[in-house]
């Protein structure tokens, strides 16, 4: 039965876009879960339209150089590329992707606002989402419950400091937070701190801001807390890793991408049931305290199979195609943080308990400029230098973490390093 | 105690510590292995599991009344799982980038080695007084680092409509192990005893058939194991491979590059396609290696 | 053999390595003067020595610590006074001392304990064949693999198989890649090139003369004075290839850092190709991770001529 509407579902998401003739498309995505689990269902797209999918599937640093070498050059080695939410302005702006126009039954306004403002330049559309996401707080109800305290929603650091130092002990450390160098691993944590302390990447001027009163307020803090309560060898963690922690029951609370809660409640893990949701915490400023992502499909500028890649993002990113996943490997499975309709959805909501957290971080994201900062972007700036900046620091701020540089001392060295950047 | 038997210790306590030295390299790659046959929380669990057992074991032990100081043994067990195996081979093509691969290595020593025997035989037997220059320029070239030529490389590759071709590959690392094969053909060359080739002279023999009859089969077993070392290193390559491929022509390095860090727990799959993609060259390794320690004297056998 | 002849036979591969060298490196050099940053394709221009200067000058850093206890008898602080002293930008001091260091100590570590191991092996007992096997397989591994290995399942701080250990007498886990992350490196290199030096070391003992060794024995030599009178200088060529041919390999580390440390934390763990590498497909800086290119083959040659020097005598005669 449930087969059977699959193949139907798959028929009537592709009847707008089978007239084309087959084709060989040469996609290259991202390994994550949700990917992965996208090319296991293409086939039926394949049966379907008769087109020959290619998939290239790398790690997100290997896919990043490898799909930006190849879009510079003109290369043409991929007709549909895995790119975040971070190149889609810059590439669009500089004339590389083809911009996306799809038709009524995609139903575009679906898309949340905020995905569909991080992925455009100029009022188009440059990459659709395939799976978005926000950050969030994630803790150990049962410990926090135990202590006698609490987590609210945008609580303040103050008492997320105090919490931390409650529930560690006895094999729990009371926060796991990313430390390895990276301005995808490191830096979009540390960036939602500075932002939530007041801080920013550029000043009003554009010029880099990094040795500022909130930069320093906001480090120290980050510092002190992890070093103190968070597990040996941060300076080595990101995502995976704390996962690993997380779900052995050895962190007591982690802010971090909202993805991770469908992992922590999934099979194997020892927390299931265990773990509370609550918006990110922030000092003074409430916007930017919680960063957004997305993974999206775009298709290069010049590629002679424009319609054909068109076609197969318009299929992966539609309703239908999370509906698709639905069928396959139930409503937790689904890719989240794209469309309204999966959270209004009941099924969903029964099956993913962190749903409103993770719509509501979403929407309280805010990846336009501010008075306060004059770029596009949350945990990071959408300008072509900002990756340089970004590993740049990264790596001192891990150094600062270690204690093998004093953090007076990486922000000032970050701030030239980064003025030098801009002055190339 | 005798001179004999006090040698016969001695000499038991040397093997017994060359098992212990062997061991101790070589447990990394054991290790690996079993975490390949675990599920994602079982490869994280604390205290690691160490003793594969059928799953009617495991459970008779979990669920039996074990003393305390046997306790620890609860935690030791697991039931092997293909699980991980099933993943990646889900995620179709390892036979693909398998056969890749092998075109790749294979196909690039072989190319290596034709430009090389003739070139190495002639710089031994009628080298000049600047072929020790030549040979150490050769080695310098390897040096340039592959990160710092990336984009004229890359530039050129597309250019020619290259990208994504085994061709291209094959020529790059023919290229890059070409200095270190010279340098050992050139050593095994070296060896033969001038002698054999002047009384072949004398009967005769030109120059190609000195090499055919006389020079390498003389040199055949250095030859195959510059050979296997050649294929070693260009199976491992993976700089040029994972830049410069896409589908057609990505060898198992790339295969591997979309197994590091993907979002969520990876320990138990990254360990299956380590395994899968490790296996066949050190498999190939094992069954060579009395060939690869007989070959790679670099003219050190006097 | 006509000299005609034997130059025609040679020309092949010395003509396309010349290419392979010269092509390469005049685009890179002619980049490192130019403004070239991929996501900036409409700046155009000549950087002058911009791009060199960015490199080697850029900024310079108050306080950078070198942080290397295993060095500690060396008293490595005036290797950072020194950085601070010099004009240079202390990252750039950083990553050449790293890239020095890591090569150096590779190649003590796996010429030390690659001899070791090969005399210790080197006698006739049963299962020699897989003790030989099992000693030489880490060199077949991928460095991609190997670093996903050791950083995984051998120092994690939680856990890594060292620290379950470590722990389990007590003592607190180490996070080893933190506090030691240019070691942590270097063990991995290690790892995977001690094999190697094995195997070219195991290779040329059989060729030892065995009499020679009862000869000496009856004589009254002890161990010691028959490795180092007899062992040693017949193994000295193979210490040469071993030592030049790593030296090439290691220069160009970078897989293992990407995936175990990138670098950090700061700069404690990167090599002058890791820079090259993040300035080039990180930050897609390409002017500036030319200019980083051609440096680092000058400083491979500086190293190379160093090297011939020492060893290039014996190694092609």
């Amino acid at each position: 039965m449930k087969k059977m509407t699959a193949a139907a579902l798959v028929a009537s998401a592709l009847v707008s876009f089978s007239a084309a003739q087959a084709e060989e498309l040469t996609i290259a995505t991202v390994n994550n879960g949700h990917m992965i689990e996208m090319q296991k269902l293409s086939s039926a797209y394949e049966a379907e339209t008769g087109n020959t999918l290619n998939w290239v599937t790398l790690e997100e640093g290997v896919l990043r150089q490898r799909v930006t070498t190849d879009i510079a050059t003109k290369g043409g080695a991929f007709d549909v590329m895995t790119i975040g939410m971070y190149e889609a302005p810059i590439w669009g702006s500089l004339g590389w992707l083809e911009a996306l126009d799809f038709g009524a039954d995609y139903d575009v306004e679906d898309i949340l606002p905020a995905m569909r403002g991080g992925l455009s330049e100029g009022g188009n559309l440059y990459a659709a989402p395939f799976y978005g996401e926000s950050s969030m707080v994630m803790y150990r109800k049962d410990l926090v419950e135990a202590a006698g305290m609490s987590i609210r929603d945008m609580d303040s650091w103050g008492n997320v400091a105090k919490v931390a130092e409650a529930i560690t002990g006895d094999g729990v450390y009371g926060v796991c937070l990313r430390g390895k160098p990276g301005w995808g691993d490191n830096m979009a944590f540390i960036t939602t701190v500075v932002n939530s302390f007041g801080g920013a990447w550029f000043d009003a001027d554009g010029n880099p801001s990094l040795d500022t009163p909130e930069w320093h307020a906001a480090i120290n803090f980050y510092v002190d807390l992890l070093t103190s309560y968070g597990p040996p060898g941060s300076s080595g963690n990101s995502f995976n890793e704390i996962l690993a922690l997380f779900r052995e029951g050895k962190c007591g609370m982690w802010i971090d991408a909202t993805i991770a809660a469908s992992f922590l409640e999934g099979d194997g893990s020892k927390v299931t049931g265990k773990v509370g949701y609550a918006q990110s915490p922030n000092a003074t400023n409430p916007v930017g305290a919680n960063w957004l992502w997305a993974w999206a499909l775009a298709v290069p500028a010049g590629t002679q199979k424009a319609d054909a890649a068109k076609g197969f993002i318009e299929w992966a990113t539609s309703k239908s195609y999370i509906e698709l996943v639905a069928d396959a490997n139930g409503w937790g499975a689904v890719p989240t943080g794209t469309r309204q309709s999966t959270y209004d959805n009941a099924n969903f909501q029964a099956a993913a308990a962190f749903a409103d957290a993770e719509l509501s971080a979403i929407l309280s994201a805010a990846p336009g400029a501010t008075d306060v900062k004059p770029y596009t972007g949350v945990q990071f700036a959408a300008i072509p230098e900002f990756q340089e900046i970004g590993s740049e620091v990264g790596q001192l701020m891990s150094a600062a973490l270690a204690g093998s540089m004093s953090i007076e001392d990486a922000l000032a060295e970050a701030q030239a390093a980064a003025e030098a950047i801009m002055g190339n | 105690m005798t001179y004999l038997a006090r040698k016969k210790i001695l000499e038991f306590i040397a093997v017994t510590f060359c098992w212990i030295v062997a061991f101790l390299v070589f447990f990394p790659i054991i290790w690996m292995f079993m975490t390949s046959f675990k599920t994602e929380g079982g490869a994280v669990s604390l205290p690691p599991s160490a003793v594969p057992l059928p799953g009617f074991a495991v459970e008779a032990i979990q669920g039996s009344n074990l003393p305390g100081w046997l306790g620890w043994l609860k935690t030791a067990v697991f039931e092997p799982t293909f699980g991980s195996y099933q993943t990646v081979f889900e995620r179709e093509g390892y036979f693909k980038f398998l056969t890749n691969s092998l075109i790749v290595s294979v196909g690039s020593t072989l190319l290596a080695m034709t430009i090389a025997i003739p070139s190495a035989y002639a710089m031994a037997f009628a080298g000049g007084p600047g072929t020790k220059g030549i040979l150490l320029w050769m080695l310098s070239t390897k040096m340039l680092p592959a990160v710092g030529v990336l984009m004229p490389i890359y530039l050129i590759a597309q250019t020619l409509k290259l990208l994504d071709t085994h061709l291209l590959l094959i020529i790059i690392y023919a290229l890059m192990n070409l200095p270190i094969i010279m340098l050992i053909l050139y050593n095994f060359f070296k060896e033969i005893p001038r002698e054999i080739l002047e009384a072949g002279r004398i009967d005769g023999a030109t120059t190609w058939d000195e090499l055919r009859r006389i020079v390498l089969p003389l040199a055949w077993g250095g030859l195959a194991s510059t050979g296997l070392l050649s294929i070693v290193l260009a199976w491992n390559e993976a700089f040029w491979s994972v830049l410069l491929t896409t589908t057609k022509a990505a060898p198992l390095t790339t295969f591997i590059a979309g197994y590091t860090a993907p979002e969520g727990l990876f320990w138990a799959k990254v360990s299956a396609a380590s395994t899968l993609a490790v296996a066949p060259i050190v498999v190939f390794g094992w069954l060579t290696q009395r060939q690869l320690v007989q070959g790679l004297t670099f003219g050190a056998v006097k | 053999m006509s000299r005609t002849l034997s130059r025609l036979l040679q020309l092949p591969s010395i003509a396309v390595l010349l290419v392979w060298m010269l092509v390469p490196l005049s685009m890179t050099l002619y980049f490192s003067f130019r403004k070239y940053h991929l996501l900036r394709p409409h700046i155009q221009s000549w950087a002058g020595f911009k791009n060199y200067q960015n490199f080697i000058f850029a900024r310079k850093g108050k306080g950078w610590v070198w942080e290397l206890e295993f060095l500690d008898f060396l008293n490595v602080q005036w290797l950072t006074d020194l950085a601070i002293a010099t004009p240079f930008a202390t990252s750039f001091v950083t990553v050449i001392g790293n890239t020095l260091l890591l090569v150096g100590s590779v190649l003590f570590i796996t010429v030390v304990f690659g001899l070791a191991i090969s005399v210790l092996v080197n006698r006739e007992f049963a299962g020699r064949g897989i003790v030989r096997v099992m000693l030489i397989s880490p060199f077949f591994i991928m460095p991609a693999v190997n670093a996903i290995i050791w950083k995984n399942m051998m120092f994690d701080p939680i856990y890594g198989l060292i620290n379950v250990i470590w722990t389990m007498f007590g003592a607190e886990p180490v996070p080893w890649l933190e506090l030691y992350p240019l070691q942590g490196i270097i063990t991995m290199v290690a790892w995977q090139w001690t094999p190697f030096a094995i195997l070219i070391f195991m290779t040329s003992l059989q060729s030892e003369d065995r009499e020679q060794h009862e000869a000496a024995r009856l004589d009254g030599a002890n161990f010691i004075q028959i490795f180092l009178l007899l062992t040693l200088p017949h193994l000295a060529r193979a210490i040469a290839v071993v030592i030049l041919i790593q030296m090439i390999f290691h220069l160009g580390v970078f897989a293992e850092i990407l995936i175990s440390t990138k670098g950090g934390p700061g700069s404690a763990s990167a090599t002058l190709t890791y820079e090259i590498y993040k300035k080039a497909l990180e930050g897609f800086n390409y002017g500036l991770a030319a200019a980083g290119g051609v440096l680092a083959i000058i400083l491979a040659n500086l190293v190379s001529i160093f090297l011939v020097r020492f060893v290039g005598d014996n190694l092609a005669e």
